[in-house]
């Protein structure tokens, strides 16, 4: 085990100009949040120990599903779609030469479906395998079953499809204007007359821009193992973040009751929303291979295949109409997000909502009208990706920041401290009270050890110096909401089985996606039962276990997962102690779990020992725990209730150069400062965080979804779709845990969620590229869209300078 | 005298493999026959590198071990070398090194790449020196991390390649170099039968003689690009000609005014001797793919191929390199400029193969400059790629050869443009803008997913002003990249 609490990461030695953050000054706004109440002092909990698969990772000994044994008889699933068209009537499939192709045993189209041909998480709209139309280029028509993975694919090319294609829609520009429908109604946050506000405002401010998808690109694509059980039963491995919604869609789809179909995973290589509900058509795929056949089904995309088929992050048309008085700060924001939500709803609800909740960040806006349209285009449908909607809205918030300082001759930072939530001006759009707001004192922490004021000064007198180089440097804040806003999501369940030697095996609803979920829940139930870590044998999820779950998602994993444990093991030790009690006639209260004993004054006994007397008295050792969040309300009708538990805040400050001739641009440093409450696991969530960010800065500068006017994804490999790599990290690179008392809230161990928060960090390289444009004009905000590719930097320079 | 199968060693063990499907892929021979399933398929195109193993070949004696992307390795490959993948490097519950340092580092998260972070770090720990960060970066280059942000992993680097070996490898290094030598000799090797076969000629005869008997064959060197042929393009190819073996294909020499190598010379191999003509060649052949794609890619197969968007065709043609073709006794020799025709056309004959790659060096009246643009500097396909060779006379421009790689069908030289700029005089810059506003005349760029056809023009042109700027000024206008030279005097 590790010994002390990695709470600093950095790439680099602090060089002489930062300052150390010993004293921190004082925030300048006090919240009135009452202090979490102090813990006792964690032993396992807290501490930074490895990813309980890193030494099989390092080893390539931890199995993904394509590297489980394959069972005899296995068989392979290849798709096969129609190479032109997007939107349009099926007019013929000849599958002729596939079936003659060697190796294939089974043609599969949407005719061998004995159930319900649909794997949508919500209203529908999503054919496993198209029936009469396609909707989007690239939707699956039929699926060959061969006897290898290369005969499958080979065959599944030589599908003669004939569509009777019209010009599909396939951007959110376009689907304004051709779409006959919308995906989901349309939805709005208001408050107060905007209006009026606007219309009489002094210094307003109309803005548009674009945010562009992001490809999930977890670098496991999709996989599904089907193995037949006896009496209509069926096993099925999928790389899924939400194994109940698996489980159901292979069942509906078989037309079987949930209960004969079992899903499980041991864990996924990446998923970040990508396999929250679109894991679920390869998991059909393989299922109905196997229902047909007999015999094990295995469906494993290819890597085009799987960017081609599967949704992305949505992306947007954001427009606005924003009043702010003298001193910067926002009077009214009529903001209109125009998101293209592809062929069906998937997740589009969630996902748009979020958009709204975070379309104010970290600041207040008086009066406000937040309208949200979801568009239908003729283009896969776009899903959950890491932060759920949140980012494109926090980029929206933090742009509105750059242009109102920008036009007001002011930094940056100070308007957005302008218009931080405080005294007063505390309630968000969607009538949430915000507490605990650390912002005021996380930005000021950051401003200091990164140096923010001096180094802006120093950028300026190199940007006077250099004419073609341009430096940049911004600090944002995020603040993030916790919960799932469909709260009949916010809940878990766990299994924690105690052996009568003292060994535990845990089990939760909670999927291991390289998040460090797993370890975090082995971590508190170790911490509960006073044992080293290793005892606790984490097992993978299934729905045969643990059922009826939430999906792996809304960054909620530890906080759901880590209570529904605790709860288990609270019982287990429970049934333990009055053993131990009674047998030694000593009052609970004086017991201690600790170090692989049980001791009360003088006595002890090991964990062991004792887990073997309570099995003898008679008393289980095995229990299941269930959590809801409590607290939360949420009207969506209404649009005002608590849809979020608590929020998790941090900062980034992000320093840019920018090459003026080409658009080339380059981070130079970063330095973040994020609040993971009392942090479960420092190493853990500081991974999390650096890799928020980096991911968070692909979206923005290089990864660039490129559709044509087919609507055909014309970036479907990593060759033309570029995410960031080691070089793309800032050589210098200093993130930092703000220490807290720990979360407000009572939550497991009073922690905070960490998963999704920090992807928004990277906003600051966005809106550094965009303040150092703006430098560069004369007054004209940037036309910078995202990602801040090096054409669209260079298309910016142009619209200031022109 | 030939053989009919390939020999490497696997484990301290000499393997004879008959290769039966020629398209057989070193991932698919790991992952389905041998059942190690440490290494991973993450994109199955060269591009994501979680399938990285490491080839061992003797380089002067010496075992020298390279990384190398599984997926798009053909079998054929992989003869007369060792091959190790991630399943091999700890010894029983001790983790190597580079693992351990990994672990402690937190470098994995999902732990899907990670197996090909091993494998690239571990051959930067048999690298022999301790690399600075950005000898770390360009190792990792071709590895995507998409959990970690990369940090823990240069961490781990930094922790565990001190330049000092110290693995069983290290220690046995003799042997393995014996046991290389002993697999290292001229049988020409063919599997299989007249219409379907893997060939690895030794001998420069006995390639010849094969490819004009077989035109139809497919030549390999690297693979870095037919490999995608079979993984995605999924055709058949049933005759496969490995060029890797005959030594002729793998000479490298200089001259007083000319650097000549052979066409299946790898990018790591040509690197040190091209990056002598200017540091923007060695800048560029830093960012061309991948420490992976470098060692097995080869200049001669971007030539080859015909790639409107190679990175190397700009660069040589604005040299002035010449090629040299041969089909059986006959050889030829043109400027490589006149060898790309159109799009997907090249001046070869059936059976006829690139041979040798003749490169003038410089004058010391001439200045180069290339520069390469892409969405992500390292690991990216270039949007514009230019080249510029300018002649100088006193501080005028005497002539030029200027050339562009993602502006036409095929990489090509700016002609009415080295036309405007002869007699400019560099230190009037106003003069400039004329010269460089013709390559709208030389070019009329496509848009596609890299860049608009805009930007393309945009930015070739925006090169042309940054390489006169360096040329007058030498001072430092690139955001990556070694320092530049001095101004021209």
């Amino acid at each position: 085990m590790s010994k002390k609490p990695a709470v600093i990461a950095k790439s680099k030695p602090a060089p002489k100009s930062v300052a150390k953050p010993k004293e921190q000054p004082k925030p300048a706004v006090k919240e009135k949040a009452p202090a979490a109440p102090a813990l006792p002092e964690t032993v396992v909990v807290g501490q930074p120990h490895r990813h309980d698969s890193a030494a099989l990772h390092v080893r390539g000994a931890a199995a993904y599903i394509d590297d489980l044994r394959e069972p005899e008889g296995l068989l392979h699933v290849a798709p096969g779609y129609a190479r032109e068209g997007a939107r349009g009537t099926i007019l013929s499939i000849d599958l002729s030469e596939v079936e003659k192709a060697p190796g294939v045993v089974r043609v599969l189209t949407a005719k061998d479906i004995p159930g319900q041909n649909d794997c949508s998480p919500s209203i529908g709209g999503d054919p496993i395998l198209a029936d009469g139309e396609i909707i989007f280029h690239g939707q699956v028509i039929f699926a060959v079953v061969a006897k290898t993975r290369d005969q499958a694919r080979r065959a599944a090319r030589l599908g003669k499809i004939r569509i009777s294609a019209r010009k599909p829609v396939v951007t959110a520009d376009d689907a304004v204007i051709r779409s006959s429908d919308d995906v989901l109604p349309e939805y709005t946050f208001t408050r107060g007359d905007v209006a009026d506000v606007i219309a009489k405002s002094g210094s307003m401010l109309v803005d548009s821009f674009l945010i562009g998808g992001q490809e999930h690109f977890y670098l496991e694509g999709q996989i599904a193992l089907a193995l037949p059980d006896d009496n209509g039963g069926m096993l099925v491995h999928s790389s899924t973040q939400h194994p109940t919604e698996t489980q159901h869609n292979v069942a509906r789809m078989l037309g079987v009751p949930d209960g004969n179909i079992t899903a499980e995973c041991r864990r996924m290589g990446g998923g970040f929303g990508g396999k929250e509900s679109q894991a679920s058509q390869w998991a059909c795929l393989a299922a109905l291979a196997s229902h047909h056949t007999g015999q094990p089904a295995k469906c494993r995309l290819d890597r085009d295949d799987d960017m081609i088929m599967t949704g992305k992050r949505h992306d947007f048309r954001v427009t606005t109409e924003t009043a702010y008085d003298s001193t910067g700060r926002i009077t009214g924001v009529n903001v209109e997000f125009l998101s293209r939500c592809g062929c069906s709803a998937d997740l589009s609800q969630g996902v748009n909502d979020r958009t709204m909740f975070h379309a104010d960040n970290a600041y207040y806006y008086p009066a406000l009208r937040i309208h949200s349209r979801r568009l239908r285009t003729d283009t896969v449908s776009n899903t959950a990706f890491r932060g759920f909607g949140g980012p494109q809205g926090v980029l929206f918030a933090e742009r509105l920041m750059e242009i109102i300082a920008f036009k007001s001759g002011k930094d940056p930072l100070d308007i957005r401290k302008r218009n931080l939530y405080g005294k007063n001006r505390d309630i968000t759009p969607y009538g949430q009270v915000v507490t605990g707001n650390l912002l005021p004192e996380v930005i000021a922490q950051l401003e200091e050890s990164a140096d923010y004021r001096a180094r802006r000064e120093a950028i300026a007198a190199f940007n006077a110096e250099n004419r073609i180089f341009k430096k940049g440097i911004s600090l944002t804040p995020v603040k993030f909401g916790i919960s799932f806003t469909l709260t009949h999501m916010n809940q878990a369940g766990a299994l924690v089985n105690v052996y009568a030697d003292g060994s535990v095996q845990i089990n939760h609803g909670g999927t291991e996606m390289g998040q460090g979920l797993y370890t975090k829940v082995a971590q508190v139930v170790a911490e509960v039962f006073g044992i080293s870590l290793e005892l606790v044998r984490i097992t993978a999820t299934t729905t045969g276990k643990v059922p009826n779950t939430s999906p792996t998602a809304a960054s909620s994993g530890a906080d759901l997962n880590g209570m529904a444990a605790k709860r288990a093991a609270e019982q287990v030790k429970d049934n333990i102690s009055n053993v131990v009690c009674r047998d030694w006639k000593v009052p609970k209260s004086s017991l201690v779990f600790k170090d692989g004993q049980i001791i009360s004054g003088e006595r002890s006994m090991s964990f062991g020992d004792a887990c073997k007397r309570t099995t003898q008295a008679r008393l289980p050792i095995s229990a299941t725990g269930f959590y809801a969040t409590p607290e939360i309300t949420w009207d969506r009708v209404k649009a005002t209730g608590r849809p979020f538990l608590y929020y998790a805040y941090g900062a980034a400050c992000s320093e840019v150069t920018i090459d003026t001739m080409t658009g080339e641009m380059r981070v130079d440093r970063a330095d973040i400062l994020h609040d993971a409450g009392k942090s479960l696991n420092p190493a853990i969530d500081i991974g999390q965080i650096e890799g928020g960010y980096i991911q968070g800065m692909g979206w923005l500068t290089t990864e660039e979804l490129v559709y044509d006017g087919e609507g055909r994804l014309r970036t479907h490999a990593p060759s033309t779709y570029k995410i960031p790599c080691a070089s793309d990290t800032p050589a210098d690179f200093r993130v930092a845990l703000f220490e807290s008392q720990g979360n407000i809230e009572d939550t497991i161990f009073r922690s905070k969620a960490v998963g999704e928060p920090p992807v928004m960090l990277a906003t600051s390289v966005w809106t550094a590229i965009f303040s150092t444009i703006a430098g560069l004009g004369q007054g004209a905000i940037p036309a910078l869209d995202a990602p801040a590719t090096p054409e669209a930097i260079m298309h910016a320079i142009k619209s200031v300078r022109a | 005298m030939s053989a009919d199968a390939i020999r490497f060693l696997r484990r301290g063990e000499v393997i004879t493999y008959r290769v039966s499907n020629p398209m057989q892929t070193v991932l698919d021979y790991l992952r389905l026959e041998e059942r190690s399933r440490g290494t991973k398929e993450g994109c199955n195109e060269g591009d994501c590198g979680a399938c990285t193993v490491a080839l061992g070949r003797l380089v002067d004696g010496r075992v020298v071990y390279e990384p190398a992307n599984a997926c798009i390795l053909l079998m054929g490959h992989l003869h007369g070398r060792e091959l190790v993948t991630v399943d091999d490097l700890a010894q029983g519950d001790r983790l190597h090194p580079v693992q351990q340092a990994m672990v402690d580092e937190h470098g994995s998260q999902c732990g899907f790449c990670t197996p090909g972070f091993v494998m690239s770090l571990w051959t930067l720990h048999h690298a022999g020196r301790k690399p600075d960060r950005q000898a770390i970066v360009d190792q990792l280059a071709g590895n995507l991390c998409r959990c970690t942000g990369y940090r823990p992993i240069i961490a781990a680097a930094e922790k565990s390649c001190t330049g000092e070996a110290s693995d069983a490898w290290a220690t046995l290094s003799r042997e393995i170099g014996v046991q290389l030598a002993m697999l290292d000799d001229e049988t020409d090797i063919l599997c299989g039968r007249p219409d379907s076969f893997v060939a690895l000629p030794a001998k420069a005869d006995t390639l010849l003689d094969l490819y004009s008997r077989n035109p139809d064959a497919t030549i390999v060197a690297g693979a870095t690009d037919v490999g995608l042929w079979i993984t995605k393009q999924l055709r058949s190819l049933p005759k496969i000609i490995h060029t890797g073996r005959v030594k002729a294909l793998h000479a490298v020499s200089e001259r007083t005014a000319t650097i000549s190598i052979g066409a299946a010379v790898t990018y790591a191999e040509a690197e040190k001797l091209l990056g002598s003509i200017s540091v923007d060649i060695a800048e560029v052949l830093r960012r061309i793919g991948s420490k992976q794609v470098r060692t097995s890619g080869t200049v001669g197969g971007n030539i080859a191929n015909g790639s409107p968007i190679g990175d190397m065709p700009p660069i040589l043609i604005a040299l002035g390199a010449r090629i040299n073709l041969r089909k059986l006794a006959d050889q030829r020799i043109i400027e490589l400029e006149d060898y790309f025709l159109d799009y997907g056309k090249q001046d070869r004959l059936a059976g006829e193969l690139l041979w040798r790659i003749d490169i003038p060096k410089l004058n010391s009246n001439e200045r180069f400059f290339a520069h390469k643009i892409s969405k992500r500097f390292d690991q990216d396909i270039s949007s514009v790629m230019a080249a510029f060779k300018f002649i100088m006379a006193g501080r005028t421009i005497g002539g030029a050869r200027l050339a562009f790689g993602g502006m036409a069908a095929t990489p090509r030289r700016a002609r009415e443009t080295e036309a405007a700029l002869i007699g400019l005089k560099i230190d009037a810059p106003e003069t400039w803008d004329q010269a460089i506003a013709t390559l709208a005349k030389d070019f009329t760029p496509l848009s596609d997913m890299r860049a608009s056809s805009h930007y393309r023009m945009e930015t070739a042109q925006a090169l042309l002003r940054k390489a006169l700027e360096e040329l007058v000024y030498g001072h430092e206008v690139r955001l990556v990249g070694p320092p530049r030279k001095e101004a021209w005097a």
